[in-house]
């Protein structure tokens, strides 16, 4: 038996974004985005929770250092995305449009390629208390 | 007396920038919230209003009429909008949000029915930062 374990470690930032399609007249962006697409943005207190799983190592008793996970966390999300606009300020979105699912999916490899291959790797992001998402599904 | 609680909730992004100082001086007293492309919020929003239950409804309040009243007032001007660039009641006033309770306030308390006295205004920014406006 591999005995895996899944350790998790939650951070939050605050952002502003809008909802869309450049490709779209203002007509269909508001049919679809509704007030999400508030020319003036809109923002959240996004919450963060990573999941990572793997085999405990037989000298530390750790999957992964906490610590190291949340320094990656800080270094590699949140200085990018803590009090921005996600549209504006970030590179990530320029042209994609800054859902929840995108946001997620963005954070999941900004992480993966920081952490060790053999690990396993789950974002789930709250955009609100009741609204979240997480990639992989 | 009985006090009644009608907890909503808004999505807005606003900035903390005070527009008589330099760039510079934004930066040094509010950091990160100076961003001038604006960052955002989910607030929390919790009205208390006050009074003796009528004897013939026992409410002290009709929370649906009270629950109309706040989103008319304040969450329909506040909720996914810009509070520095949307909000009428929020213009030239900077966007703390000590200032925004206060403001709602101020939003609410004309449009209270008849016997119903407001108490207090307590608003989450974030789940570990909150004010409290009680009239004073």
């Amino acid at each position: 038996m591999s005995k895996k374990v899944a350790v998790y470690r939650k951070e939050h930032f605050n952002a502003a974004h809008r909802l869309y399609n450049p490709a779209w007249d203002m007509a269909k962006n508001d049919a679809v985005f509704g007030k999400c697409n508030n020319p003036n943005f809109h923002g959240h207190n996004y919450e963060v929770v990573v999941k990572v799983t793997g085999v405990p190592d037989p000298e530390t008793g750790y999957v992964m250092d906490m610590k190291i996970l949340s320094d990656l966390i800080r270094d590699h999300v949140l200085e990018q995305f803590d009090h921005k606009n996600l549209n504006l300020d970030t590179l990530h979105f320029k042209t994609l449009n800054p859902t929840a699912e995108n946001i997620c999916v963005v954070i999941y490899e900004l992480l993966r390629a920081q952490i060790a291959p053999q690990l396993d790797l789950q974002v789930r992001l709250y955009e609100t208390e009741r609204n979240f998402v997480e990639y992989p599904a | 007396m009985v006090y009644l609680t009608r907890v909503e909730h808004f999505n807005a992004a606003h900035k903390l920038y005070n527009p008589n100082w330099s760039k510079e001086q934004n930066e040094l007293v509010f950091g990160k919230c100076a961003n001038e492309h604006w960052h955002g919020h989910n607030y929390e929003l919790y009205v208390t209003v006050k009074g003796r239950p009528d004897p013939d409804t026992g409410f002290v309040c009709d929370v649906k009429a009270l629950s109309k009243i706040i989103n008319q007032y304040v969450i329909e001007q506040l909720d996914h909008k810009n509070l520095n660039m949307d909000v009428p009641f929020m213009k030239d006033q900077l966007c703390s949000t000590e200032n925004l309770a206060i403001a709602i306030w101020k939003q609410l308390q004309p449009q209270l029915p008849v016997g119903v006295q407001l108490h207090g205004i307590k608003l989450y920014e974030t789940p570990r930062i909150f004010v409290e406006y009680y009239g004073e």
